[in-house]
């Protein structure tokens, strides 16, 4: 069986967690989000507070969110079209599994980054602790 | 690109080109028949095999399903009139307790890992998982834990603070065992399923037929991976949460008693962040079973495979970002409230995505007519209409008003009976020729389905409309003349229309077949795996193990049926009489070991029993019993892992056949133990997360939390503790090296390591002592205390652990060579370190910062 050889196709070269990463990036630009929020309305501002910090902070960790996964994605788009790169990527050689990784990696990229951009939505709009 | 990144000009293996002489295969088959052989009479119970524990589970999580539709319907018998008097308000507390409870933990989850169980290894091509005792241990604390919890109705002795069982009502009003049943009953539950998820996840990940590469894998195949990494992450929170309650409970810790410095809304959060995650469990391994049954009918591959993996892993991420949606009236900053509103509507995308991959692979077919596609059907009609309520009250100003109304109870049962049920029943309609070779009724079918979509819709719609109309949940009963009896009445009737429906298909699957000729092999012309089984089946589950070059190689590979059975593949004998199945690699399932599984017995059940007995006797605060019961079960896993884990070979590598030799025996991070310890303890640490996440929460809503001058030991003792067991865990890779090299220091090195941990753990344990921390006065000492007490009892089992190796290897088990336990034990002790540390940081480090 062809598992192996090519190299740059090698079976070691090709990981799991890449599909993991965009969403990864996703789960923590929630949860700091989530916690700066909570932590700067229960301990410093306090009710009605201004959030005017906390809407910087989201935008900044939503611009770097963005990017690292729009990196991810565009890495996973160039495994995908390695040479052709016609779906549905069902061929049973190292090409085919190399591209269908790169293919499902740029899909949760895309994913991740609406997720992203509709959790700092709620900081474009609300102003305060209340 | 060069010639180099090319691949190789070398084939695919092939089967053997010509089959092996009448006689060998004969003798063959005879080896495989003895050695896979179902136990009789008594011992049948001592089972292991996945065709028979995956059977129980079906049957039993059937049967509760059963039991918890009985609860439904009087209830609705209850509610079918105004001042109606069928339950009392007491008891209808408890029915609706114990309804929500059995349908989410005693057959949602069960029958999930019942259908994965049952089907994966037949997918995969595996003559069984890697841990098959484990499946049987999980499912015999599956059938205890739950018998315990239903019976308590029928003394009166139920849970009946709802299925999310909020405190302070289950603290501090509901003084009989009822909550208790319910917290150490389903944690006990909680255990057996993470013991099913580590299975599955290996399963899937090492246990694939040769050449099936993750671009190949059956779709239900990755939709469990996905829910069984979900469970990892998803019931530690709860453990932790009951573990609160119950020690609030049982000891008047005060975590969630606000007039000690508590809080309540710590107890919705560890809920829901297990539960919303849940209901993707409960969701995602059923919709699995729809990507399986379209192409079969639509007689062609599904359209947008990786679509549907982007949408299984990507709803299985978002789904961990939604628990506050359940707890949006409890008066969270705004903000906060319009993240998890947006995370809850994000959800919806990859949803809808699967459901366009179906409907698209049903227009791009031909789509036969059949019972279960009518199961689906009705199963997508549904769960969109429940998907869309959830876009609605996804929006926190309307869930405002619909909280806690019937609005919602019509809602979830749209979520879960169209998301879950049907295609469970759909899947049952399927796969119902793999169990014993004979097809359902399809006269009976047809009918079945028609009062279950009908009755549903007749039954559940109306709810809508009386939430909206005011209705809350949970009330026993409700006035006349508030315009709700005619939408009760209807319901009421529509739920027994479904039951009926149900009841149609529980005769239909119990009926005696004896009469009824065997279906032919592979009756629905399906093109995965699990149909080249034989009708009626062999208890080997696959004669020899393929080389997979398709997604549906009963579609695609000429012969391979005849080439399995004739055993042209791998693994065609059992020349030594042992269980064997291939282990092989992640990404391409390249093959890596020969694994040799445990036979029958039955230490997994007086294992589960003996662990059960914890359980039980602690409910009735039986303190003695229960740590007896406790170090039986210790002893007895002990004797388990002594007997059945890491046996010497007879040889080192074996020939498993078309000219491949393979190790019997690996260790380390190439053995299937070692991962099912790591992704264990992965589950462990996110239920110590919790617990830390439960310091800092308190730390966030209390000014006085940290108080302002913490006692000099809390932050000394801890420190020294730490550095005690960091001391411990260096040994213990020392050791790990010294075997290697086959040194007579081993042992030394792992007794003073075990000496080491152990003075760590007593001083974690000293610094709230000496600082006179007293737990029931205030939430602080009680968390300080439970924190180092939870670092102290993973160092006591570390030392367990630590002092097997040195008898191991005393013994001569364990040995330069054979060194599993070591490699093992190490891990864990990577994961103790790590929980040390932390420990002692939030503990002693934290108040100084602070």
């Amino acid at each position: 069986m062809r598992y192996a050889s090519a190299r740059g196709l090698r079976e070691e070269r090709d990981g799991l967690w890449a599909l993991a990463a965009a969403p990864t990036i996703w789960a923590a630009h929630f949860l700091l989000c989530y916690a700066t929020a909570a932590v700067w309305c229960a301990k410093i501002a306090r009710d009605d507070g201004s959030l005017f910090e906390v809407r910087l902070a989201i935008a900044a960790y939503t611009a770097l969110a963005l990017t690292a996964i729009g990196l991810i994605g565009w890495r996973g788009f160039v495994k995908h079209r390695r040479r052709g790169g016609e779906r549905p990527h069902d061929a049973d050689s190292p090409e085919d599994r190399h591209r269908f990784l790169g293919f499902a990696t740029s899909l949760l990229s895309g994913l991740s980054a609406i997720a992203t951009i509709f959790s700092a939505l709620p900081a474009a709009f609300i102003g305060s602790c209340s | 690109v060069t010639d180099a990144d090319r691949s190789p000009p070398d084939r695919d293996v092939g089967p053997l080109a010509a089959p092996s002489p009448e006689h060998v295969r004969w003798r063959q088959a005879q080896e495989l028949l003895r050695t896979w052989e179902t136990p009789k009479g008594w011992r049948y119970w001592s089972a292991v095999n996945n065709t028979e524990v995956g059977l129980w589970y079906l049957a039993a999580s059937f049967f509760f399903l059963l039991f918890g539709g009985v609860l439904a319907l009087l209830m609705r018998l209850q509610l079918a009139t105004p001042n109606a008097q069928v339950l009392s308000a007491d008891l209808y507390n408890q029915t609706f307790t114990v309804h929500g409870s059995v349908m989410m933990f005693l057959f949602a989850i069960p029958v999930f890992e019942a259908f994965a169980v049952m089907l994966m290894p037949q997918m995969l091509g595996a003559r069984d998982l890697p841990f098959p005792r484990l499946a049987a241990f999980g499912f015999w604390c599956f059938i205890l834990g739950g018998v315990f919890l239903c019976g308590a109705i029928f003394f009166d002795a139920a849970p009946k603070g709802g299925w999310f069982m909020y405190p302070p009502l289950t603290s501090k009003y509901q003084p009989g065992i009822g909550a208790d049943i319910w917290l150490l009953g389903f944690s006990f539950i909680e255990i057996a399923a993470i013991a099913s998820a580590v299975e599955l996840i290996v399963g899937a990940l090492k246990c694939r037929p040769p050449g099936m590469r993750i671009n190949l894998i059956p779709l239900y195949v990755w939709y469990t991976l996905v829910a069984a990494v979900m469970i990892l992450f998803a019931f530690p929170p709860l453990i932790a949460g009951s573990m609160l309650l119950e020690i609030e409970r049982a000891f008047e810790w005060p975590f969630f008693d606000a007039t000690r410095g508590g809080d309540p809304i710590l107890w919705q959060h560890l809920f829901w962040l297990f539960g919303h995650p849940e209901v993707y469990i409960i969701f995602l391994p059923s919709i699995a079973l729809v990507a399986m049954i379209v192409p079969t009918f639509a007689k062609r591959p599904i359209v947008g495979y990786s679509w549907i993996v982007l949408a299984a892993i990507g709803t299985g991420f978002l789904s961990f970002g939604l628990w506050v949606h359940h707890m949006y009236t409890v008066g969270l900053p705004g903000i906060s409230l319009g993240l998890f509103s947006a995370a809850s509507t994000a959800v919806a995308i990859p949803t809808g995505i699967q459901f366009f991959c179906f409907i698209g692979t049903m227009i791009a077919g031909r789509v036969t007519r059949s019972i279960p596609m009518l199961w689906v059907l009705g199963s997508i009609a549904i769960f969109v209409i429940g998907g869309l309520t959830g876009v609605m009250i996804a929006l926190a100003p309307f869930d405002f008003q619909a909280h806690d109304s019937f609005f919602i109870v019509g809602h979830l049962h749209y979520v879960l009976i169209g998301g879950a049920l049907f295609p469970i029943f759909a899947g049952v309609y399927y796969f119902y020729p793999l169990l014993g070779g004979k097809q359902l009724s399809t006269r009976l079918g047809k009918v079945a389905f028609s009062l279950s979509f009908i009755g549903f819709n007749v039954a559940f719609f109306p709810m809508h409309l009386s939430g909206l109309r005011g209705m809350p949940r949970r009330v026993f009963t409700y006035p006349p003349d508030l315009g709700l009896e005619t939408l009760n009445l209807i319901s009421t009737i529509g739920a027994f229309i479904l039951a009926s429906g149900v009841a149609l298909i529980a005769i239909d699957v119990v009926r005696p077949k004896k009469k009824q000729p065997h279906t032919e092999r592979n009756p629905w012309r399906a093109g995965t795996l699990e149909w080249v089984q034989e009708m009626p089946p062999k208890p080997w589950g696959i004669r020899s193990i393929p080389e997979i070059d398709s997604r549906y190689p009963l579609w695609d590979q000429p012969n391979l049926m005849r080439d399995i059975d004739e055993g042209r593949y791998y693994l065609p004998d059992a020349r030594e009489g042992l269980r064997e199945t291939l282990v092989t690699s992640v990404i391409d399932a390249r093959p890596l070991q020969c694994q040799r599984l445990p036979g029958n017995s039955f230490l997994p059940l007086v294992a589960a029993l003996s662990t059960g007995g914890f359980f039980i006797f602690g409910t009735f605060h039986a303190w003695l019993p229960a740590l007896a019961s406790l170090v039986i079960a210790l002893g007895l896993i002990s004797f388990w892992l002594w007997v059945g884990t890491g046996r010497h070979p007879e040889k080192i590598e074996k020939n498993v056949g078309l000219g491949k030799k393979l190790p019997i025996y690996v260790s380390g991070p190439a053995s299937v133990g070692w991962w099912g310890l790591l992704i264990t303890m992965l589950a462990d640490l996110t239920a110590f997360v919790c617990l830390v996440f439960g310091y800092f929460f308190y730390w966030t809503v209390r000014d006085d939390f940290p108080p302002a001058s913490s006692p000099e030991p809390v932050a000394i003792w801890p420190a020294i503790g730490a550095a005690s067991i960091v001391g411990a865990w260096a040994l213990m890779i020392l050791a790990r090296r010294l075997n290697a090299r086959s040194s007579s220091w081993t042992q030394l090195s792992i007794l003073s390591a075990a000496a080491l941990a152990a003075l760590g753990a007593l001083a974690f344990i000293a610094g709230p002592w000496l600082g006179g921390l007293d737990p029931k006065v205030h939430v602080y000492p009680a968390t300080v205390w439970l924190l180092v007490i939870w670092a102290a009892a993973h160092v006591a089992i570390g030392v367990i652990m630590q002092l097997f190796c040195v008898v191991s290897r005393i013994a001569g088990r364990t040995t330069a060579r054979f060194d599993m336990d070591l490699h093992n034990a190490t891990l864990y002790w990577h994961f103790t370190a790590l929980t040390a540390v932390i420990t002692a940081l939030v503990v002693a480090g934290f108040p100084a910062v602070a």
